[in-house]
């Protein structure tokens, strides 16, 4: 499919900017992200080109203005409720209760 | 390894990520000391210490390095190193005159056995959209210098091809045990955008 994720050779994209002794992971949720990730792609709910076309069906400004790992978010969250393993509604009633236990 | 605080609201980032792994352990799709342990995995024991030592012994063992350039996937394989995101591996070999590096333009495809996880700017569009375009404007960006004269080679990785860098070897390292050598082999240089250290 073609897209904003097909960015070889396009101009304007800012500095590239590396940074020395990056950790493997930033945050927690990033290395919650990548477990639960691996942890379902063996179990062959999914492949890897379902993964990359649910990333890429995420909208050019989303996918730009999001890090990797929200990439791969994204791409979970759908992957689980189009094959029918979750609902978006079962989704979102967990966060609401996840973010009043928190508050 | 990283905490929760109780002290500052959850991100929305954060809570779309506890609700979905939640629901994931509640239906028994994934077990939760699994996925701690293959996160470790990839904290601790995979990382470019592993395509540092494949690089060292094909610097050492002109017979690995003829094994490694016909059929890099077996050969990184002896080392002990195989698995996810490394199935089908090719080494590309710089020389005085071919300077290699490695991209995925469409996405973050790498190689995880020897090279343990990207990182940010690797799977960034910057770095994807500009390598291509102008690699000897990435390699100034990385303050890497190579011989004007070098021929610069790209390549793309996809899902299913991942490439290894197999950078030249420093000069003055003759006297070097594998071990030594291995030290001088960076991330960066087996990805291109980098050299090995000098000894």
């Amino acid at each position: 499919m073609n897209g904003v994720h097909d960015c070889g050779g396009m101009h304007g994209l800012g500095p590239i900017d590396p940074e020395p002794n990056e950790p493997v992971f930033k945050e927690d949720w990033q290395r919650h992200m990548f477990g639960m990730f691996i942890a379902t792609l063996p179990a062959g709910l999914f492949n890897l080109d379902q993964v990359r076309h649910a990333i890429e069906r995420m909208g050019g400004a989303a996918y730009l203005n999001t890090s990797y790992y929200e990439h791969w978010l994204a791409a979970l969250e759908t992957l689980m409720i189009e094959g029918g393993h979750i609902t978006a509604a079962e989704l979102e009633a967990r966060k609401a209760e996840l973010a009043k236990e928190a508050a | 390894m990283a905490h929760d605080h109780h002290n500052r609201p959850l991100t929305d980032v954060e809570l779309r990520v506890k609700a979905l792994e939640s629901l994931l352990v509640e239906k028994d799709l994934i077990d939760p000391a699994a996925v701690e342990e293959l996160i470790q995995t990839y904290e601790t024991k995979i990382g470019p210490r592993n395509g540092a030592r494949v690089v060292a012994k094909a610097w050492t063992d002109p017979d690995y390095r003829k094994r490694l350039l016909e059929d890099g996937t077996k050969a990184i394989a002896e080392l002990g190193f195989s698995g996810l995101q490394g199935e089908d591996m090719i080494v590309v070999e710089n020389t005085p005159k071919v300077h290699n590096m490695v991209v995925c333009t469409l996405c973050s495809c790498y190689p995880w056995p020897t090279l343990g996880l990207p990182p940010v700017w690797y799977k960034s569009a910057p770095y994807r959209a500009k390598v291509v375009a102008d690699p000897r404007g990435v390699l100034d960006e990385f303050g890497t210098k190579i011989g004007e004269g070098k021929e610069v080679r790209v390549w793309d990785s996809n899902a299913e091809l991942r490439y290894l860098v197999l950078p030249e070897r420093p000069a003055g390292t003759e006297g070097l045990s594998e071990e030594q050598l291995a030290e001088l082999v960076t991330r960066d240089s087996m990805i291109g955008t980098g050299l090995p250290k000098p000894h």
